[in-house]
């Protein structure tokens, strides 16, 4: 501004050209940002990458020639062996079975309770919302030690699914979206329903949950990487490899066995590609599902 | 007249006492009995369990277990292993703070411009907040392996012990680990964040003389205040809560203890060793140190 008496080489220069120029301009403004953001990218990404170029080598290479796909030493063979090792198999059906358990019970009591303190009116409801919130604010590690003594030690559930599913039973988070999408829908709807005699199961079933699709697909997501991905508390509960779900027979595996492996890191790579696909697929494919507002009230509680 | 009204302005007893829809309590009685048995009740357990000499016997055998007052906590305050993993919380948390705040709102920023591929860089750093520590763990323990690429790059320069042997570099990594995982979703929250931000703000700034710099310091800065508080009050809880990285990454706190964290403590003494009543006393330690933070931050990041 202060050099305003000497803008005319640059104007000249501009009118020149005027089709190029602005593009020009408008585009070093944007070359930064996005220089920082794919340099950030790259770090995101690239061990990922590498974890697949490391899965893939027959012949364990981690100088700097590893980190580019090399035809002649490429194999399949690294999940041959984390198979026979872990038996692949039957720890993702065990990570099957306790994620799928956490998600159909939290869909089932959780549509029920987020509709309940959405949209019907019973004294101690803001209690039950007030406890929830304070309780979401205790770190689940605090309660490792009581949880696994009630539940391994108390009611002998140590190698069930049972005893896996139990804390992920309810997912508040879950609970969270519905009663967010409850709350949003017209007051209209219910009391119509209502007027014609329907109950509020009914109207549930019949009505809200229809609607709920956006919701339910979003709670699934958020649910799914919850024991899909933990590790510490089914690794408390399993002590037998039949019943381990994936991350804790790959973490076992890791510590203990990897160093008689010939190709240790083969092994272990390949068993993390294959414990990342599911949740990595699920997350691109329903990546629009992901929003702040949803994940703000994950970490809040 | 006066009676019907009284009697329209009066609901029956029941709807008085219960409210409108007393089948709301059906409702959410599943999740009642869930909060209850997996959050109140064990919550009281550690409780009682810390006050006591609580160890574990075998199954059926009837033992005493006697009040012990405050010894379990008095012990792991002196237990220099405890302090040490205490000592670790406050190293995470001092680099994970900072390096989240300033890489994260960097990456928002830049991801709020018009800038094409949006989708594509908003995905990707998302990804390790979706995958399983596990598995991305793995890829960690071949990259800062005694021969892995980073040394390999490094040559010379890399640190001798090995980065995850080495006793000053263990926890860094750890915090560093946790920060790259995490950082995804605190650019999503900073961008939502920074979309809140009215555009008239900046003009206004504009308009009283402020550059660039100025700019981001007086109005984007308070204006995802929010957002860092809750940064600060996510990475307290995940600084308290790690365990999988030094169970598997540094090899159980390693090397000789000095990435010990206070939960891979709760599950040596407590579940290992069968100190339940010790370890639910660092449980509460711990805790109590959350809660402390996660109110000082309130305070002070939300007084303005």
């Amino acid at each position: 501004m202060a050099t305003a008496t000497q803008p005319q080489p640059a104007e000249v220069l501009d009118e020149q050209a005027t089709p190029i120029a602005p593009p020009s301009r408008r585009s070093r403004r944007r070359l930064w940002p996005l220089l920082g953001l794919t340099v950030g990218a790259l770090v995101f990404l690239f061990p990922f990458y590498y974890m697949v170029i490391g899965a893939l080598q027959r012949e364990p290479n981690s100088g700097i020639s590893g980190a580019f796909p090399n035809p002649a030493n490429l194999t399949l063979d690294n999940l041959r062996d984390i198979d026979q090792a872990i038996n692949l198999p039957r720890t993702l059906l065990n990570s099957g079975i306790f994620t799928g358990g956490a998600l159909l019970t939290t869909l089932v009591f959780g549509l029920l309770a987020g509709y309940a303190l959405a949209r019907l009116e019973f004294r101690g409801k803001g209690m039950v919302f007030n406890a929830m919130l304070l309780i979401l604010l205790l770190p689940f590690q605090l309660l490792m030690v009581p949880l696994y003594v009630m539940i391994v030690r108390g009611y002998l559930l140590g190698d069930t699914y049972l005893g896996m599913i139990l804390p992920y039973a309810v997912n508040a988070t879950a609970v969270f979206i519905f009663r967010q999408f409850f709350l949003q829908l017209p007051k209209e709807l219910f009391e119509s329903a209502r007027l014609d005699g329907a109950s509020e199961l009914r109207i549930l079933t019949r009505i809200a949950i229809p609607l709920a699709k956006p919701a339910i697909l979003t709670a699934v997501i958020v649910t799914f990487i919850g024991p899909w991905n933990e590790f510490l508390w089914p690794f408390l509960v399993t002590k037998r490899l039949d019943l381990q779900p994936l991350a804790v027979a790959l973490a076992n595996f890791i510590s203990n066995v990897a160093a008689r492996q010939a190709n240790p890191f083969g092994a272990i790579l390949a068993g993390a590609v294959v414990l990342a696909v599911p949740a990595v697929v699920l997350f691109l494919v329903f990546q629009r599902r992901f929003q702040a507002t949803n994940l703000g009230s994950a970490i809040k509680g | 007249m006066a009676a019907s009204a009284a009697t329209t302005s009066r609901p029956p007893l029941a709807r008085r006492l219960l409210g409108r829809h007393p089948v709301g309590y059906l409702f959410v009685a599943p999740y009642v009995v869930f909060l209850v048995a997996i959050f109140a009740y064990p919550l009281g357990f550690a409780v009682y369990m810390s006050f006591h000499d609580y160890f574990f016997a075998a199954p059926g055998a009837i033992v005493e277990r006697p009040f012990v007052g405050l010894d379990n906590f008095t012990t792991a305050l002196a237990d220099p292993v405890f302090r040490r993993a205490m000592l670790n919380v406050v190293i995470f948390i001092a680099i994970n703070v900072p390096l989240t705040v300033f890489v994260g709102l960097v990456l928002a920023t830049a991801l709020n411009a018009a800038i094409p591929f949006r989708t594509f860089f908003r995905a990707s750093y998302f990804i390790p907040y979706v995958t399983a520590s596990v598995a991305v763990i793995g890829v960690w323990l071949w990259l800062f392996n005694s021969d892995g690429l980073v040394n390999a790059i490094l040559g010379p320069l890399a640190p001798e012990p090995s980065w995850l042997v080495n006793s000053s570099w263990a926890m860094p990594i750890i915090a560093l680990f946790a920060t790259w995982k995490q950082l995804g979703l605190y650019v999503l929250l900073y961008l939502a964040a920074l979309q809140n931000i009215p555009e008239e703000l900046y003009e206004a700034a504009e308009v009283d003389g402020a550059g660039p710099v100025r700019r981001f310091t007086a109005v984007t800065v308070p204006g995802v205040r929010p957002t860092t508080t809750l940064v600060v009050i996510a990475a307290t809880i995940t600084g308290a809560n790690f365990f999988t990285e030094p169970y598997l990454l540094t090899g159980r706190g390693g090397p000789a203890g000095a990435s010990v964290s206070p939960v891979l403590l709760i599950y040596t003494q407590g579940i290992e060793q069968g100190k339940a009543g010790y370890a639910a006393a660092i449980g509460i330690l711990l805790a109590l140190g959350v809660m402390a933070v996660s109110l000082v931050n309130r305070y002070v990041l939300e007084r303005s």
